[in-house]
């Protein structure tokens, strides 16, 4: 079953919203906000439609407002893929 | 007053670079190279060689925008930076922005239309939704500054950079401190291309040198080019009282008119716009330096331009030029570096020359500058525009 880690994460992001300094996303980033690693919104539904495209899954928008961190994303992704396997 | 300029053209990357190219009449037009552009019609363009988006834009901001709104950041910054006003040390509702946009965001649709039409739906980008948008280039460059007071832009085509410092201008007078002002444009991908071609104007000749001919009896239509220029407008006042390093001219007259419809009888309104930023500006014809053309090439509007210019100025009564032969019509960035080349122009005393003109028709009766630039005492010059679809514009700025 395949399963989204931290890196998976830190990987889609920067495709997704760029990155403004690299360390940033490299740091003990798991308990920090999207938004105050300066992903908006419209950053997170492209996270999250790559990590669809990526993952073979589907995420409804609506789930997006309960994973405020990389820590919570990676629970209720893994949670779902676990589920449909 | 204006305080600050900044340049992304194919004559250069920076003011100095952009007015030495233009002095020296050195012509930016390449052979279209981006794309294999040998089974279009068009096949000569001005762009702006060696811009890395990366060292001028903020790197979350570079996949969220198209290349109009990369350059538009970057020309902006410069401009702030040649203002030397640090907008942090402005109350954050008295600075705004105001920008023209003629194509939107084309290159990165272009990108997602062909992940749309090979992958489907679901590999379209989020950020297409505001990548496209008109007011991109103005929203990114007020969140990158915090420029919160009154932010917009103007859509009129070539008219567009004139249009936006009338309305910078119409801003300050309703109490901003400063606003950022002008355009740019990057249209230069197969879909940009294609999109312009409907307007029947685009030059389809293979040799650059002689592709965009303005008031030549060979005149066939303009070359397409991308980058623009921005400009800070600040309360003179204001300015002042900083003790600004530059103070390059004033917006002393604008005005805008609108064409008839096709195959009215009525003439055409450029004669208008230009007479009412005169008088807007209480000059004279006579007071009036140098003439910055719009320059279609197209002969028709060739023939109105120059029918409405020797008629307010009289027969070779002011010096005509046109420098965006050297970098083709850049759109909403067209008339944002005329001002930057005019503001120059005025600064130095000298008109930069008009490339490529072989052979004027005498019958416009235009004193045009060609070949070498002409040394003028200037006082105020005149810079015109014209949009596809009727725009004109008329900007006179003042020393």
């Amino acid at each position: 079953m395949p399963e989204l880690t931290l890196d998976d994460l830190r990987r889609i992001l920067r495709a997704a919203g760029g990155e403004d300094d690299p360390a940033t996303l490299d740091g003990d980033i798991l308990d920090a906000t999207f938004a105050d690693l300066g992903y908006d919104s419209l950053a997170m539904l492209e996270m999250v439609s790559r990590i669809e495209r990526e993952f073979g899954t589907s995420i409804p928008d609506e789930l997006v407002p309960d994973m405020p961190t990389p820590r919570t994303a990676i629970g209720l992704i893994n949670s779902r893929l676990r589920a449909a396997a | 007053m204006i305080t600050g300029l900044g340049v992304m053209a194919p004559t250069g990357r920076t003011v100095a670079a952009h007015w030495s190219a233009v002095l020296a009449g050195r012509s930016a037009l390449t052979t279209i190279s981006q794309f294999d552009a040998s089974g279009y019609p068009v096949r000569v363009a001005g762009t702006v060689p060696g811009f890395e988006p990366r060292s001028h834009v903020p790197g979350r901001v570079v996949p969220q925008t198209d290349r109009w709104t990369h350059l538009g950041l970057a020309a902006a910054a410069q401009a702030l930076d040649d203002a030397a006003l640090d907008p942090a040390t402005v109350p954050e509702y008295e600075m705004g922005v105001t920008t023209a946009s003629s194509s939107g965001g084309t290159e990165f649709g272009q990108r997602e239309i062909e992940a749309l039409w090979r992958d489907g739906p679901s590999h379209v980008g989020a950020y297409q939704s505001i990548a496209w948008f008109y007011a991109a280039t103005t929203g990114q460059i007020s969140i990158r500054h915090g420029l919160r007071g009154p932010c917009g832009v103007l859509v009129t085509e070539q008219a567009g950079g004139l249009d936006a410092i009338g309305q910078a201008r119409r801003l300050i007078r309703s109490g901003l401190r400063a606003v950022v002002t002008g355009g740019t444009d990057a249209s230069l991908c197969p879909y940009g291309v294609v999109a312009q071609l409907s307007s029947g104007r685009l030059s389809t000749a293979t040799d650059p040198s002689r592709a965009y001919a303005p008031f030549d009896a060979y005149a066939a239509g303009h070359v397409p080019g991308e980058g623009g220029g921005m400009l800070i407008v600040e309360e003179a006042q204001a300015a002042a009282e900083r003790g600004a390093a530059h103070r390059y001219g004033a917006v002393a007259g604008y005005a805008a008119t609108f064409d008839p419809p096709p195959g009215s009888t009525r003439p055409p309104a450029l004669g208008r716009a230009i007479r009412g930023a005169l008088a807007d500006a209480g000059l004279a014809p006579d007071q009036v330096g140098a003439v910055f053309a719009d320059a279609a090439a197209v002969p028709e509007l060739d023939r109105q331009e120059a029918e409405a210019i020797a008629e307010i100025f009289g027969p070779y009564g002011v010096p005509v030029t046109a420098p965006k032969t050297m970098t083709g019509r850049l759109y909403a960035g067209g008339a944002s570096l005329d001002l930057v080349t005019a503001l120059m122009a005025l600064r130095e005393g000298v008109v930069p020359p008009t490339s490529g003109v072989r052979c004027p028709v005498d019958e416009l009766r235009l004193d045009l500058v060609r070949d070498s630039p002409r040394q003028v005492a200037l006082e105020h010059v005149l810079v015109v525009g014209r949009g596809y679809g009727g725009f004109n514009a008329a900007v006179v700025l003042s020393r």
